[in-house]
């Protein structure tokens, strides 16, 4: 696969390096001449000391031809115009960009690039999973909408403790579909009977979090909050 | 009208200074403080420090639903992806992006974004100070900022007029 790499960071050189010994052709774009010339010595020559937010330059790399381009810089806006000008210019198939602040991944979806990368959000992730107790985790950002995956954890004070799904009023926008119990994922029933220690996983509209939050897992122990 | 100008540089701060002396609502973000000393004493308008690219910092102003957006900071790429969250996102009705590379300028223009490029203002002035014919095939002035049309027909007509 051809693919294009904008950004010569430390993101943009281990990739290329990752993406070279997997055997993919590579194009790596770095707009510093130090820098460029600097991974150039490693890794040879598909070092390209352009500028990839710029249509002739991408033109150079063989934008036409890339299967995908990787805008990786730690610049939000410069990522997304290299998407920008590969999708819009190129045609290019796939376009994925790094994201670092988190309220930019929405709009970039919708100004059309295919694939955000956000490492402040894995981190948060990775982060909540510690902490998961009394709050909601938060999987994943659904493209399009307000939509968000959550998961709730069950422990013997949530108030849904012990009742079947279709004895639980959960608001409109907010739809259970999955529990984890004992590290397996099942599909929920209206029968199903949610346990302590059950891990529940539904879709909810940001608006209605908090009624979930306090549906499933209740209120905040106090003493834990002065923690 | 409700205008949200983003940086305090030379542009920034004079068409601040011209529209809140027109009686516009102008608020005008710049991440550095001391920008703000481009302002006249007494600039009638609200001056934000802040980064004007970010959501939250816009929302916090009042960018929402503005009648006017100007990105006019010296990068082309951060101007563009303010542009778009302002079009886009916050629901600003009219919205223009300095992009002083006119490939990208001509790139954005096509994509719906209203532009203006110093580059091909400044070039078409000097071309016709030195005498140049004029050529179709060469943008003017007048169309280096691509305004919404009925704005734009609007000043058109007051300027003939």
């Amino acid at each position: 696969m051809f693919i294009i790499l904008v950004g010569g960071g430390k993101v943009g050189y281990y990739l290329t390096k990752e993406l070279l010994r997997e055997g993919h052709e590579v194009v790596l774009m770095e707009r510093d001449p130090r820098r460029a010339a600097q991974i150039a010595s490693e890794v040879g020559s598909v070092v390209l000391n352009r500028d990839g937010c710029e249509g002739k330059h991408l033109a150079e790399a063989g934008a036409n031809r890339a299967a995908v381009v990787a805008a990786v810089t730690g610049g939000d806006e410069d990522n997304l115009v290299a998407c920008q000008m590969a999708k819009h210019h190129f045609d290019v198939p796939r376009t994925i960009a790094r994201v670092n602040n988190p309220k930019n991944e929405i709009l970039f979806k919708r100004l059309g690039v295919d694939e955000i990368i956000s490492p402040t959000r894995m981190v948060l992730g990775a982060v909540e999973q510690d902490i998961p107790v009394h709050e909601l985790l938060h999987l994943a950002q659904l493209s399009g909408g307000d939509l968000e995956l959550v998961e709730a954890q069950i422990s013997s004070t949530s108030p849904v403790a012990g009742k079947a799904i279709r004895d639980i009023a959960l608001p409109e926008g907010c739809l259970v579909f999955a529990v984890i119990r004992d590290d397996v994922a099942q599909a929920i029933r209206a029968e199903t009977v949610l346990e302590p220690g059950d891990k529940v996983v539904a879709m909810s509209r940001n608006d209605c979090q908090e009624d979930v939050r306090q549906i499933l897992i209740g209120e905040k122990p106090q003493a834990d909050d002065e923690d | 009208m409700r205008t949200i100008i983003v940086w305090c540089g030379r542009v920034g701060s004079g068409l601040a200074e011209e529209l809140a002396a027109a009686g516009h609502e102008v608020t005008i973000f710049d991440i550095t403080p001391t920008a703000f000393n481009r302002l006249p004493v007494n600039f009638a308008g609200q001056a934000v420090r802040g980064d004007g690219t970010d959501e939250d910092t816009l929302r916090r102003a009042g960018a929402e639903g503005a009648d006017w957006f100007f990105a006019l900071t010296e990068g082309d790429n951060r101007n563009t992806l303010a542009a778009q969250l302002a079009r886009d996102v916050l629901g600003v009705h009219h919205v223009v992006a300095k992009i002083n590379d006119p490939v990208r300028a001509d790139a954005y223009r096509a994509l719906g974004l209203n532009t203006i490029c110093r580059s091909t203002m400044m070039i078409e002035a000097l071309r016709r100070f030195v005498g140049l014919e004029f050529r179709p095939d060469v943008r003017q002035v007048g169309e280096a900022l691509s305004l919404d049309s009925g704005v734009a027909g609007e000043a058109s007509t007051a300027g003939e007029g």
